[in-house]
């Protein structure tokens, strides 16, 4: 089997738990991990696929999604200080005021 | 003076402006002068251009451009021929003397400056609706005294059945005024133009007959709502819960006769569609005959009067409907000074007796009211036909025009002024003569009005006795006047054959009155024995042949069913229902939807997450 499978799988696998992750986990914290995760699953692949295609193409867009991600990382911590400061809490389930 | 004619209407409006803004504040004394000397002046500059125009054919005096879109012109511009002339001198000269008359008879009404703005825009409208040169403006002040018409009978509103009658007025009439409309739509789909020389002068050519029948059988509609011919003649007898010189002014000498007018107006059009000339003398004759019997077992003075103008007008368009234009015009003139005074002396009645109209609560006013009884008996006898009177030589001039056109016209004529003479004086001799039957309070109190009022009443009397001569049978001073505008025509020459009907219809007059001065005077017992013996009868003249009863069943009712079904059922149900409905259903719609509304993010988040897989998955599997 060649390598490109193994690292494919891996960052499948890699997604999924990021997936799960901010499913199943209440803490904002956690969810925003497991969202990183799932990023960096996205990368692995580009990764990969950069090299089997023998293109740089791939690992430009990585690049571009880490910057996107430290940029997204500022702002969405920036908020859960801001919720932790008004509630004491950092659960998303408490978060519900927009509840129809 | 003619180049001057704009200012009669001018001091009217200026009349109107001042009394509507300042009338309260200026105290009584001042809106009567105000009133009084707007119409003064304007009667003078009617005079003045009744003599400049005398031989004229017409002078068309543009004041401004009133509408101008893409070919479409109306001028706003005064039409001075020997008819409009004579009409607006009649129309100010016996509305000065009624605003004078009102001064004493409205002394102590609350609404005084209101009343005299109303008579003062009235005058205005009627005026433009005398002198207007295209049928837009005329139609502009048909309209406006129709609404002085409706303030002025409503003008005690306190009173339900004076608003009643106001809206009766108003509604009958705009039943007329919707065949007029389309009567002047129809002439401007055919010339293009409203202008009245333009038309007429272009009407031989572009008419056809059937075209220029609908066009004046729809103007001649008009005429029957505006000058209360059948069938829409309902509305006159209630418009007497006005104050009395209104009744004079507007619905026994000005108004009313505006129909008269126009049909002469228009009588290029009318000479041309023989078939609408039948129909105008016969309603005008079956009108004339109707209001006549209705009027003889009348109680209400002011009422009995109301059916004379009723009748007096049908006689007016059987005159313009045999193609006696001139005649009728005649009598409309004559007719307006007789009516006038019948009018102000039962309003002297009134006034002295505080407000009771009722005949039967009357008489015996003769020696209490003198004045006013000299007054009614010259208008009543003017009214009448009693020879050398005014009416006596305007109503003949119509019967022998009626007679040369068609006997039975004339005998429905000759009938109807036997009527009228019996009708008159049974008012006369019921309110002057005998002992009264007043209350002895009200009896005590009759005093003889002020000079303000009398003065008018007696220069009217004088105008109702020699106003006849101004058309003398064959020296007509009326029919040379107005020959430029309504030619004659060739009248076969009748010789001895006029002065018979002459002699007839004096004849009938007299016989009319002595018919009266029996069955009222001699034998007071008499009409009520006749009342009980033809019973059937009598039940149906003073129910009026039960037409307002028919036109409530016929008409009222069932449109009040409809606005009963429509705002009771359709608008709750069908109309709220719809509005309601729609509302509700995206209400409904907001409750389901917001239910996945949860405010949690993990499962916004499962929702983005299934949404994304079932898209990839149709891409991927298709």
């Amino acid at each position: 089997m060649d390598a490109i499978r193994y690292l494919l799988i891996l960052s499948a696998v890699l997604f999924t738990i990021g997936a799960a992750g901010v499913l199943l986990r209440r803490n904002a914290l956690v969810i925003f991990m497991c969202i990183e995760i799932m990023l960096n699953a996205v990368n692995l692949t580009f990764i990969a696929l950069s090299r089997q295609l023998q293109s740089l193409d791939g690992q430009i867009f990585v690049f571009m999604v880490m910057a996107v991600a430290a940029a997204e990382v500022a702002i969405g911590l920036g908020i859960i200080v801001s919720i932790f400061r008004h509630r004491a809490t950092t659960d998303v389930d408490d978060v519900s005021l927009l509840k129809g | 003076m003619v180049a001057y004619a704009w200012l009669m209407l001018l001091f009217p409006l200026l009349g109107v402006l001042v009394n509507a803004f300042f009338g309260r504040r200026i105290g009584k004394r001042v809106v009567s002068w105000v009133a009084c000397s707007a119409i003064g002046l304007s009667f003078l500059v009617a005079l003045g251009v009744l003599v400049g125009v005398a031989g004229s054919k017409g002078i068309e005096q543009p004041l401004f451009t009133w509408i101008r879109a893409g070919n479409f012109r109306v001028e706003f511009s005064l039409l001075l021929d020997p008819l409009s002339a004579l009409m607006a001198a009649v129309v100010t000269g016996v509305s000065f003397l009624i605003h004078i008359y009102s001064v004493g008879y409205m002394a102590e009404d609350p609404r005084y400056a209101r009343y005299f703005t109303y008579l003062n825009l009235f005058v205005f409208a009627m005026l433009i609706l005398v002198l207007a040169n295209n049928y837009l403006m005329m139609y502009v002040g048909w309209e406006g005294v129709g609404l002085c018409s409706y303030l002025l009978i409503g003008f005690w509103f306190e009173r339900k059945s004076a608003a009643d009658a106001g809206k009766k007025a108003f509604i009958v009439n705009r039943v007329g005024d919707v065949g007029f409309a389309l009567g002047i739509m129809l002439i401007f789909a055919t010339f293009g133009t409203l202008q009245f020389s333009e038309v007429f002068r272009r009407a031989p050519g572009v008419l056809g007959p059937a075209v220029v029948t609908a066009i004046t059988l729809l103007l001649f509609m008009g005429a029957t709502g505006k000058s209360a011919q059948i069938p829409l003649y309902i509305w006159l007898p209630d418009a007497m819960e006005g104050p009395t010189p209104v009744s004079a002014l507007i619905h026994a000498a000005t108004m009313v006769t505006a129909g008269v007018y126009m049909v002469a107006r228009n009588h290029v059009l009318f000479d041309m569609a023989p078939a609408t000339m039948t129909v105008v003398a016969s309603i005008g004759a079956a009108t004339a005959f109707f209001a006549a019997t209705m009027a003889l077992v009348e109680k209400d003075l002011k009422r009995i009067l109301a059916y004379s103008t009723i009748s007096q007008l049908g006689y007016m368009f059987l005159a313009v409907g045999v193609g006696a234009y001139s005649a009728g015009m005649f009598h409309l003139t004559t007719h307006a000074f007789f009516k006038a005074l019948l009018f102000l002396a039962a309003g002297s009645v009134m006034h002295a007796l505080a407000g009771e109209i009722n005949i039967m609560k009357l008489g015996g006013l003769r020696e209490k009211l003198p004045t006013t009884y000299a007054v009614f008996a010259v208008g009543a006898a003017a009214l009448a036909g009693v020879p050398l009177f005014s009416g006596f030589f305007s109503k003949d001039e119509i019967l022998w025009r009626a007679f040369l056109r068609s006997p039975v016209l004339w005998l429905v004529g000759l009938v109807t002024a036997l009527l009228t003479a019996v009708y008159i004086f049974r008012a006369l001799f019921v309110t002057f003569w005998g002992k009264t039957r007043a209350e002895k309070k009200l009896w005590e109190h009759a005093h003889e009005a002020p000079a303000v009022m009398s003065v008018p009443m007696l220069i009217l009397a004088v105008l109702a006795v020699v106003g006849g001569y101004i058309g003398l049978p064959r020296l007509s001073l009326v029919e040379g006047y107005l020959e430029p505008v309504l030619p004659a025509g060739h009248i076969a020459e009748a010789g001895a054959l006029e002065w018979v009907l002459l002699a007839v219809s004096a004849v009938v007059a007299l016989g009319g009155i002595a018919l009266a001065y029996y069955l009222y005077v001699v034998r007071p017992e008499a009409p009520a024995r006749l009342s009980r013996q033809y019973a059937p009868l009598y039940t149906l003249l003073s129910r009026k042949y039960y037409v307002d009863e028919f036109y409530m069943a016929v008409v009222v009712e069932p449109l009040r069913r409809v606005g009963r079904f429509i705002a009771e059922l359709f608008d709750p149900q069908v109309v709220d229902g719809a509005v309601n409905g729609l509302a509700r259903l995206a209400g409904v719609c907001g409750e389901g939807l917001g239910t996945l509304q949860t405010g949690r993010v993990r499962s916004y988040a499962l929702s983005i997450l299934v949404g994304v897989v079932i898209i990839l998955g149709y891409f991927l599997l298709r």
